[in-house]
C-alpha cells in the first residue's frame, strides 16, 4: 500500500456485562480519505468511534490513529484528532463564540489565538449573525455546525463524525455534506459513521458494513454492489398474460436467472453491460408484442447490499421509495 | 458557506507547551469562567439558592425561633451560623448536578476527547460552586443583619469564619461531584445530592442546642460533621472561639477533601468510559 494509514483498528473487542458491543472489529482509513461505518443502531459504530478517540479502553484488540497508539499515546493522541458527536456537545448557555474560545483554550492555545480561530470558524460555518447568542437559540442544523466548528478548532489531521447529519432536515444535510466535502479536500482524514445508506455513498472512499459489533463487507461503493450481483432490468409488463412472452424474449439477455412477479407482473433478469441492451431488448419485446408499464435499468444501492449481507429487512417498506429524494431511509434496529 | 481554508490561519495552532500544574490549574479556570458565565444567564438558579435560606431564615427566627431557648444570646445569632453552615451545604448539591447534566448531554465526552487536564472538569465546578456560594453567604450575612443578626468580637475572627465556611462548601462540592458521577440521571443527582443532608443538618447544633435531643440522638449530633463546623464558626463569630473544636471542623474538611478529591476523579475516570 502506497498510502499511510490515517487510521487502523485490529480486533477491537467490547463487552458491556453480558452485551457483545465490537466482536473483533477491523478498521482501515488511508490519510486523506473518508472511511463510512455503515450499520443499524447498535451494531457498533458509536463504541468504535468511543475507542479510537480514546474515550474508551478495548478490551481486546489495538488501535492507531494518526500513528499513535489509541492507549499508550492517548494524551498525545488528543492534540491531533478532533469529535463531533450525535448530539451537539456545546454549551447551551453560552454563546458560539464563547463557546468555540473555551474549547480552544482547552486545546491550550494561547488567549488571542483561541479567540482568532473562533471568528475564522464562525465565518467559515455561517454562523457570524448568532456568534453572540446563547446556543439555546439556535437551530439543530446552526448547533450541529457549531458542533462540528469545535472540533476543527486545531484542524486536526483525523476527524470522527458520529452520525453527524442524525436528525438533521435535508437542507441541513446537504450542508453538512458540502462542508465534510470541503474538509476532505483540504486534506482532512475522515471517520463517520452513519445509518443512511445515501451518505455513505455520497462521501465515502470506502465502506465498512458494519452489524453486530464486526465488519461484515467492505469495499468502495461500487465494490459493495458488485458483490450483491451486477444490474438488473426490470419491468413491468401491462397484462399478466404477457409475463411468458416478456419473459422468454429476455431469456438470451440474461446473466442469471430471471425473477418472476405474477402479483404486480413485475420482471427482474440480471444482465451485464445492460445500458448497451437496452435498445434491443425494446425492440424484441416490441417484436413479441408485449406492452410495458415500466421498464428500468437498476444498480443495486447500499440497501441491497446490507440486506444481502445481514438478512434483516429495512424499515423501508413504510416510506415511500421515491428515487429523487434522498434515500435516507434509517435501517432496521438491530436487536441485542 | 464561504470558502475559508480551516487551515489558513493568522495563527499557529500548536498547543502551547506549559508544565502540568500550569494546565490542571488554567484548565480548571478556564471551566470555572464558563460556570460563572452563566450564572446571570439563568437567574432562576441562583434566585432558588438564595430563596430557600432567606425562608429558613425567616423561618426559624420569626417562627420556630421563639419556642427555642438557648443561653447566653439571641436566638438569631445563634442561629445564623447554623444558616451559613446549612446554605453552603446544600449549595455545594449543585456541583454534582451540573456534572450530571453534563454528562447527559455530552459535553463530558467532548471534554475527554480534548487534550486538556482530566481534573478540570471536576475543578472548575467545584471552584465556580464556591465562588457561586461565597455570594450566597453574603447575601445571607446582610439577610442576618437585617433580622437581627449582631455578630461579636473582633473582625478577624468572622474572616476565620468565612473561611472554615467556605473550606466546607469546597468539601461538599467534592461529595457532591462524586454522588453526580456514581448516578446515572440529572433528576437522580438531585435527590440523591439532597436527601442524606437533611439528617445531617437538622440532626446537628445548626437551629437547636443539642442538649435537649435524647441521648442517643445527642451522641450523634455532637460529633458529627455538620456540628463541629456550625459550633466552630458559632463560636468565632459571638467572640467565643473554641480551639479544639475549629481544629476538629478543619480536619473534617480536609478529610472530606483527601478522601472525595481521588474518588470524584476516579469515578470520573470510569463513569464515562462507557
Amino acid at each position: 500500500m502506497s498510502h499511510k494509514l490515517a487510521i487502523l483498528a485490529e480486533g477491537l473487542e467490547k463487552n458491556y456485562g453480558k452485551t457483545r458491543a465490537l466482536a473483533g472489529l477491523d478498521l482501515a482509513a488511508e490519510e486523506g480519505s473518508v472511511l463510512a461505518v455503515l450499520g443499524p443502531n447498535g451494531a457498533g459504530k458509536t463504541t468504535a468511534v468511543r475507542i479510537l478517540t480514546t474515550l474508551l479502553r478495548p478490551d481486546a484488540g489495538r488501535a492507531e490513529v494518526a500513528g499513535l497508539d489509541v492507549i499508550k499515546d492517548a494524551d498525545a493522541l488528543r492534540a491531533h484528532i478532533g469529535l463531533a458527536g450525535q448530539y451537539a456537545a456545546v454549551d447551551e448557555n453560552l454563546t458560539g463564540f464563547e463557546n468555540l474560545e473555551m474549547f480552544g483554550r482547552l486545546y491550550h492555545l494561547a488567549g488571542g489565538v483561541a479567540r482568532q480561530r473562533a471568528k475564522e470558524l464562525l465565518e467559515r460555518f455561517d454562523l457570524v449573525d448568532a456568534a453572540r447568542r446563547t446556543v439555546k437559540t439556535y437551530s439543530g442544523g446552526m448547533r450541529r455546525r457549531l458542533d462540528l466548528a469545535a472540533s476543527l478548532i486545531i484542524a486536526p489531521p483525523v476527524l470522527f463524525l458520529d452520525e453527524p447529519t442524525t436528525g438533521l432536515d435535508i437542507r441541513g444535510r446537504l450542508a453538512m455534506w458540502e462542508i465534510i466535502s470541503g474538509l476532505v479536500a483540504e486534506g482532512t482524514t475522515v471517520l463517520l459513521t452513519t445509518q443512511y445508506l445515501e451518505e455513505a455513498d455520497q462521501l465515502a472512499d470506502q465502506i465498512a458494513v458494519v452489524d453486530l459489533g464486526r465488519v461484515i463487507a467492505r469495499g468502495t461503493s461500487d465494490e459493495l454492489k458488485a458483490q450483491v450481483g451486477g444490474e438488473r432490468i426490470e419491468l413491468t409488463v401491462a397484462r399478466r398474460g404477457n409475463l411468458d412472452a416478456a419473459a422468454q424474449a429476455l431469456r438470451p439477455y440474461s446473466s442469471g436467472e430471471i425473477q418472476v412477479n405474477a402479483d404486480n407482473r413485475h420482471l427482474v433478469v440480471p444482465v451485464t453491460q445492460g445500458a448497451q441492451l437496452l435498445a434491443s431488448v425494446v425492440r424484441d419485446l416490441d417484436a413479441a408484442q408485449v406492452p410495458l408499464d415500466d421498464l428500468a435499468l437498476r444498480r443495486p444501492t447500499l440497501d441491497d447490499v446490507f440486506l444481502t449481507l445481514t438478512g434483516r429487512t429495512a424499515t423501508s417498506a413504510e416510506l415511500p421509495a421515491d428515487e429523487d429524494t434522498l434515500a435516507t431511509r434509517p435501517l432496521a434496529r438491530s436487536t441485542r | 458557506m464561504s470558502t475559508i481554508d480551516i487551515r489558513t490561519t493568522s495563527q499557529s495552532l500548536k498547543p502551547q507547551a506549559r508544565s502540568r500544574i500550569y494546565w490542571t490549574l488554567a484548565d480548571a479556570l478556564v471551566l470555572a469562567k464558563r460556570h460563572l458565565t452563566q450564572i446571570p444567564r439563568i437567574p432562576d438558579e441562583l434566585i432558588f439558592a438564595t430563596i430557600q435560606p432567606i425562608m429558613f431564615v425567616l423561618l426559624f427566627r420569626y417562627v420556630f425561633g421563639g419556642a427555642i431557648a438557648v443561653t447566653g444570646t439571641s436566638y438569631v445569632n445563634f442561629l445564623m451560623a447554623g444558616i451559613f453552615a446549612q446554605t453552603v451545604i446544600f449549595g455545594s448539591t449543585s456541583t454534582g448536578i451540573g456534572l450530571a447534566t453534563d454528562l447527559q448531554r455530552g459535553l463530558v465526552d467532548r471534554f475527554r476527547s480534548l487534550p486538556m487536564a482530566k481534573s478540570a472538569v471536576l475543578t472548575g465546578r467545584t471552584i465556580s460552586d464556591l465562588v457561586r456560594n461565597t455570594f450566597v453567604v453574603i447575601v445571607m450575612w446582610t439577610v442576618g443583619l437585617l433580622v437581627g443578626f449582631r455578630p461579636q468580637g473582633p473582625f478577624i475572627f468572622w474572616l476565620a469564619a468565612a473561611g472554615i465556611l467556605l473550606l466546607t462548601s469546597f468539601a461538599f462540592s467534592w461529595i457532591s461531584a462524586t454522588i453526580g458521577m456514581a448516578v446515572h440521571s440529572v433528576e437522580a443527582a438531585q435527590s440523591a445530592g439532597f436527601i442524606w443532608l437533611f439528617p445531617l443538618t437538622f440532626a446537628s447544633s445548626a437551629f437547636v442546642p443539642t442538649q435537649s435531643m435524647p441521648g442517643w440522638l445527642r451522641a450523634f449530633a455532637e460529633h458529627q460533621p455538620v456540628s463541629l463546623i456550625v459550633n466552630a464558626v458559632r463560636g468565632l463569630l459571638l467572640n467565643h472561639p473554641d480551639t479544639s473544636t475549629i481544629l476538629q471542623a478543619l480536619a473534617w474538611c480536609v478529610g472530606i477533601l483527601v478522601v472525595f478529591i481521588p474518588l470524584a476523579v476516579w469515578e470520573y475516570g470510569r463513569r464515562t468510559a462507557r
